[in-house]
Formats: C-alpha cells, structure tokens, sequence
C-alpha cells in the first residue's frame, strides 16, 4: 500500500516532527510514503471566515494531487473534517462535487487510518509517563474519532491514561476564532489547562497539533507544569 | 466594527474577567450535565429519539402552511380568539388592544422568551400596566431590571446570596441563604399578584393543530396559576411550535424535560384549549392566543437556514457550550444568547450587525451533538460567516485569505515564506506581546512556537 501524507502548515513550520514521526511509522511498517510539497494548507482558515472562493484555489490544488491517491492521511482531525467533510459541501453542486467525494472517501485522520484501515492497534511503542488525552473537536465530533487514538495509546508500553473530565470539552483554539476573540479563546483554554493538571498527568497528549499549539502556548506563558505532545511522536518511540 | 460588535467584546471580555461568575455557571451546569446524562441514559435509545423528534419537527415545518391553519381552526372550535402577528410591533399592540379593552392595571406572566424577543414587557409598562414575571428566576432578573441568563435558567449566574439582598432591598424581606425561604418570600409576593391580576400572559412549548392544543411545560405551577385565576388570558407563541398530533408530545415532553431541565418529565404539563366553559368553574373568561411570525417566516424560506426552526428552545446547546460558560448569557446582548441565539439571530435581526454571534464561536459542534432536534448548529454558524462574508467582505481579510491562498500553492513562495520568518522571529522579541507584534491577538496571552530549524518539507526534500 502506498500512502499520501498531505502536512498541515502549521505541522510544517512549528511540529516537522509530527510528519517525521508518522513517516518513520509508516516505513516501519512497510508502507510506502509520498509527502505533498503543495498546498501548504487545506484552506480552513478562509473556508472557516465565510471566504469560500479564497478556499477553492489551495482546495481545488490539493484534491487533484490526491487524485490518484491510494489513501490519503491527514494528521489533523481539524484538517481531515475540512478536507472530509466540508470539501464535499463546499463543491457540492459545482464541477469539483464528484473529485471532492472522492478525496473525501480515502482521506483519513492518522489515528484512524491506522486502527480502523490497517487494523493496526500495537506499534510496539514505548513512553513510560503518566498522560491525559485532549479530543481535538473536529477529530472527535465530525470525524467520531473517540476510539483510536485511546485504542493506540492503550497498547503503548509505561503509558498510563488518565482521563480528564473536561476531554471533550474545546481547548479554545477554533481557528481564526483563537486570533479574532483571543481573551474567550485562552478563558477556554485555562480552562482545558486546568482539567488537564488535575489529572496529574505530565503530558497532554492530542492529535491535532493545532490544539497543541494553543495550549502549549498559554502552559509557557503561564508556566504551567505540564507538557504538550502529539501522539504520533508518542507512537513512534521505541 | 460596529457599535453592536464592540458591545459584545466589551461584555464578553467583562464576564471573562470574572473569574467567581464563571466558576458558579460551570459548577451549575457540571452538576446539570451529571444529572442530564443520567436521564438521558434512561432512554431506550436517546440517539433514534433524536432522529424522530427531528424528523418530527421538520415534517411540521414543511407543512407549517396547513398546520397552522388547523390549528387556529381548531383554537377557535375550542373557544379561543386567534390573533395573528407578522412582527413584534403587532404582537404588542395586540396585548396592548386586549389589555385596554379589559381596563387591565395588573398583567402577571409567565415564562415566554417570545416575550422577551417582542420586548413586551417594557412596551405595557411604558403604558402604565404593572407586568410581573411569575416564574421565579424571571421574577429575580426583572426585580434586577434585567434580561434572563439562559433561554431556561434565567438568574442562574446569581447566588442565594444575592437573591437574598435582592429580595430583601426591594421586598423588604428579611435575609437568609435558605433556598426554601427565599422561595416562600417571592412565592408570598405572587399569590397576591394572581389573584388581583387581570389578565394572564404565558409563552408555550408547543402548539397542536389537530385538536387546538396549547402545551405548556413548567416546574413552579406559576404558569398554571397565570393562566388559570385571572378573567383573560393571553398566549403568545412562535409560530415554528405548531406541530400536527397530540400524539407526538408523547415524544417531545420527555425530550424536552431530559434536555431542557435534567427530568424524566417537567413537573407541570399543562394543555390549554380555551377559555373556561359553561358549567366549568374555573379558567380564564377569554383566551387569546397570538401567533408570532417576527422573522421566522423568512427563516423558513431560507433553504439552508430553517431546519434552525426545528428548536425546541431546550436551552440544551447553551448548557454545553464553552463559549457561554465562557462569557456568558448577557454577553450576547439579545434574546437568544448561546448556539441557538448565534444561529438564528443573525438571520432574524441583520447578518451585518450581528455576525459577531456566529464569529464567536469555535465551532467545535458540543451543542450540534446534544440538540434534542439534530439542529447542526456549528454548521449553520459556518453558513452564517459566509452570508456575511458575502455580502459584505471585510477588505483585508479577502485580500489576506487571497495572498495566504496563492502563497500555500506554490511551493517556492511558500519556501521563501518560511525562509523571511525564520529571519524575522529573531527579531520578533522586541515587540513580543505589545501592539506592535504583528501577531499581537496571539501573543498577548500566549507564546507562538518558533518555526523549526528544518520544517518537514524541508526533511521530505532532504530525505528524497
């Protein structure tokens, strides 16, 4: 099997490692990888703002790459809903409408390619440290991701889970909305913080980088004690 | 921005900052929330009642023509007076009509958020009728001359406490932090005011066209005392509440009650079909029932919108909603705050001036998956942006999304992007965190991660 790895720009310029640590798993796991070099991003800022046509160009650019795709992977929740679920919407009556159902039908969020395509649950990872998982909400509400990444993390050698009340409650980040309400953004996202250091995990664990970005932030400007990591840097430690 | 869009700011950045107001919201509805689960579990299968009552819902709304028509038919084989009000300036001038025709002095109502959408209220005491809200929280926020918090909660942002002040200030009651006692004192007040009131108002929960049914749900018998022991009684309704059985109500008033208030079943569920009849000794003498349009109406000719109008007004999506434990119900500055309210009241009251609502929001769809009617609110807040995107685009964020967009898609613009703002964040903290960072809305709370010293595709090319 040959999968394509379509790396939201934020992964690109701030977590390179999240892509490197998926790519090493893949290999590992003897499935070809082809990364795309472009778009650099799905167009969910802009589709999100209400700018459609503004998200039709990086939209259109990344369905005809996937075109010939065998499977594609999003290491995103948020960014595999934009390219699963709302590029069907957004096409929907246009000449893309077919192009987009198509992209949409083998576009999957990583956790979930790997447990519920590949029916692979152990990587034989290792990461000996008390953790608490956040749900991305898109990952979680619009791609009903709950299983897979705890099915994954469940099998992953001196990793314990502790839930924290507040999992499923939105860290905050929302997009554009994190830049355009910054104060209710970061409120929410004490919130979540303060969930997660009940818990007294030592990493927050997620599979959306964009969350992380969110929550790592206030945790350094707040000194918080506690640390940020996506799982797939989790699942690729030996 | 306009003054509609800076009020909400201000307000929102105010309720943020009080850290105590918050915590009370999120403790209530965290305790809400345990015990609602709880009844929801109860259900066979809480999920195929959600598609029904939907699928319910809409089936009303696609007949909403004939429904409604049946059911002022049968309003007014039952006795009722059929008044029909296209806009919230009808709606008033008719209570106001009823009232002046019945020399009315004192009006007691209970809880109606259709009331509060026509600003009724203000409008009959500008008039020099005396209006008393019933329902308890109501009777609190209109003691505290303000609008309710919550679509069903309306004063639980205050404490005993504050109630107890409150009472005590304009009551002249004496303090205590007894929840009891405080509702013996407000309980005292209204049994005067139902029996010398003249007319009773009330909203409804539901409508049934088939035999002329008012429904009317409600923990306190207030709505039972408002609509029994006063000579006229008037019910203002939304005309979206019309649905075709009495027979579904056998659905929606469990659903209602479990997503609504935490219950198997509300404590009072009352059918109201027309004044009191001859032989019958109690009941209003007259029954008017006023169908609301204000808006909805054209909510319904909007193919993307209307299923918005499947809402029961449970009040479900604002109990899980961080954006309102966040900022809370006056933050939204108009009668349905929360999803619901962010939804629909661009739409009703002019997307320019209040797409900030739908804005506000960071989709992340908590209200979508426990809306009793499969209302996929977050959706509609995305559809919202871009009505307003659309019709009026803000210059710079076209211009922005159009240059990040030709940027993403070519990979040498993108290389050369990354190359400047690697050289760029080393200058970066000089202005960190003051007006002058230009990614100020980020880092005046939080840290922006440095771009990698080698980003992926970067690696990817390397490795090739």
């Amino acid at each position: 099997m040959k999968v394509t790895l379509f790396i939201p720009c934020y992964i690109d310029l701030f977590y390179p490692q999240v892509g490197i640590s998926i790519v090493k798993i893949f290999e590992r796991l003897g499935i070809e990888v082809e990364a795309l070099e472009s778009p650099a991003c799905c167009g969910q800022p802009a589709y999100n703002t209400g700018y459609h046509d503004e998200t039709k160009e990086a939209a259109i650019k990344l369905m005809e790459q996937l075109k010939d795709a065998e499977a594609v992977v999003i290491p995103s929740g948020s960014c595999g809903a934009m390219v699963k679920v709302f590029y069907p919407e957004l096409f929907e009556g246009t000449e893309y409408e077919i192009l987009s159902k198509e992209v949409s039908s083998k576009c999957y969020e990583f956790t979930a390619f790997l447990v519920n395509r590949l029916g692979v649950t152990d990587l034989k990872a290792t990461f000996p440290h008390k953790i608490t998982f956040h749900d991305g909400c898109h990952g979680l509400r619009e791609l009903n991701n709950k299983l897979p990444p705890r099915v994954l993390l469940s099998k992953v050698k001196g990793l314990e889970l502790i839930e924290m009340k507040e999992a499923e409650t939105c860290c905050g980040f929302g997009g554009t909305f994190s830049a355009k309400f910054p104060i209710i953004s970061t409120a929410m996202g004490e919130t979540k913080c303060a969930s997660a250091l009940e818990t007294g995990a030592e990493f927050i664990v997620s599979c959306d980088s964009s969350c992380i970005m969110h929550l790592q932030g206030l945790i350094t400007r707040q000194n918080k004690n506690i640390k940020t990591i996506h799982i797939a840097e989790i699942l690729a430690q030996q | 921005m306009n003054a509609i869009a800076l009020e909400f700011k201000k307000n929102a950045v105010r309720t943020v900052k009080d850290l105590q107001r918050r915590q009370l919201v999120k403790t209530a509805l965290g305790n809400f929330e345990i015990a609602r689960n709880d009844k929801v579990a109860r259900f066979q299968d809480w999920q195929k009642a959600r598609y029904v009552a939907a699928k319910l819902k809409w089936e009303a709304l696609e007949n909403l023509h004939a429904n409604i028509q049946r059911l002022e038919e049968n309003l007014k084989k039952n006795g009722a007076i059929v008044h029909w009000a296209a806009t919230a300036e009808e709606a008033r001038r008719i209570v106001s009509a009823i009232a002046k025709e019945k020399n009315a002095r004192l009006i007691v109502k209970s809880k109606a958020m259709t009331a509060e959408e026509i600003h009724l209220n203000e409008a009959l005491e500008k008039e020099g009728y005396e209006v008393v809200e019933t329902d308890l929280g109501e009777f609190i926020v209109q003691l505290r001359r303000e609008p309710p918090y919550h679509i069903v909660f309306p004063a639980m942002h205050l404490t005993r406490y504050e109630i107890s002040d409150l009472f005590a200030q304009k009551l002249g009651s004496q303090p205590t932090d007894k929840a009891e006692e405080l509702t013996m004192i407000a309980r005292r007040v209204l049994r005067e005011k139902y029996i010398k009131a003249d007319i009773g108002i009330t909203g409804a929960n539901f409508a049934v066209a088939d035999c002329g049914v008012i429904s009317i749900t409600e923990n306190e018998g207030n709505a039972r005392l408002t609509a029994a022991l006063p000579k006229v009684m008037i019910t203002l309704i939304g005309i979206e509440k019309v649905i075709p059985k009495l027979e579904d109500l056998a659905l929606f008033l469990p659903m209602l009650a479990t997503a609504g208030a935490a219950q198997l079943i509300s404590g009072y569920n009352t059918f109201y079909s027309g004044p009191r009849k001859n032989g019958e000794t109690d009941g209003p003498q007259e029954y008017h029932v006023i169908l609301l349009d204000n808006g909805r109406t054209e909510l319904l000719a909007d193919p993307i919108e209307r299923d918005a109008l499947r809402c029961i007004r449970c009040g479900a999506c604002l109990n899980v909603c961080p954006i309102y434990r966040t900022i809370g119900g006056h933050s939204y500055g108009t009668t349905y705050c929360g999803p619901i309210g962010a939804v629909i009241t661009p739409i009703m009251r002019g997307i320019e001036d209040w797409q900030q609502l739908s804005y506000a929001s960071s989709l992340c769809g908590a209200c979508a998956e426990i809306c009793p009617v499969k209302i996929i609110l977050h959706h509609h807040l995305l559809k919202n942006r871009k009505i307003a995107a659309t019709k009026k685009p803000v210059w710079w964020q076209k211009i922005g999304f159009k240059i990040f967009s030709k940027i993403s898609t070519c990979p040498t613009l993108w290389s050369i992007i990354t190359k400047c703002g690697r050289l760029l964040q080393k200058l970066h903290p000089l202005v960190k965190g003051s007006r002058l960072d230009p990614a100020y809305a980020w880092t005046k709370e939080r840290d922006l991660p440095p771009i990698a010293p080698q980003t992926f595709k970067e690696w990817w090319r390397s490795k090739k």
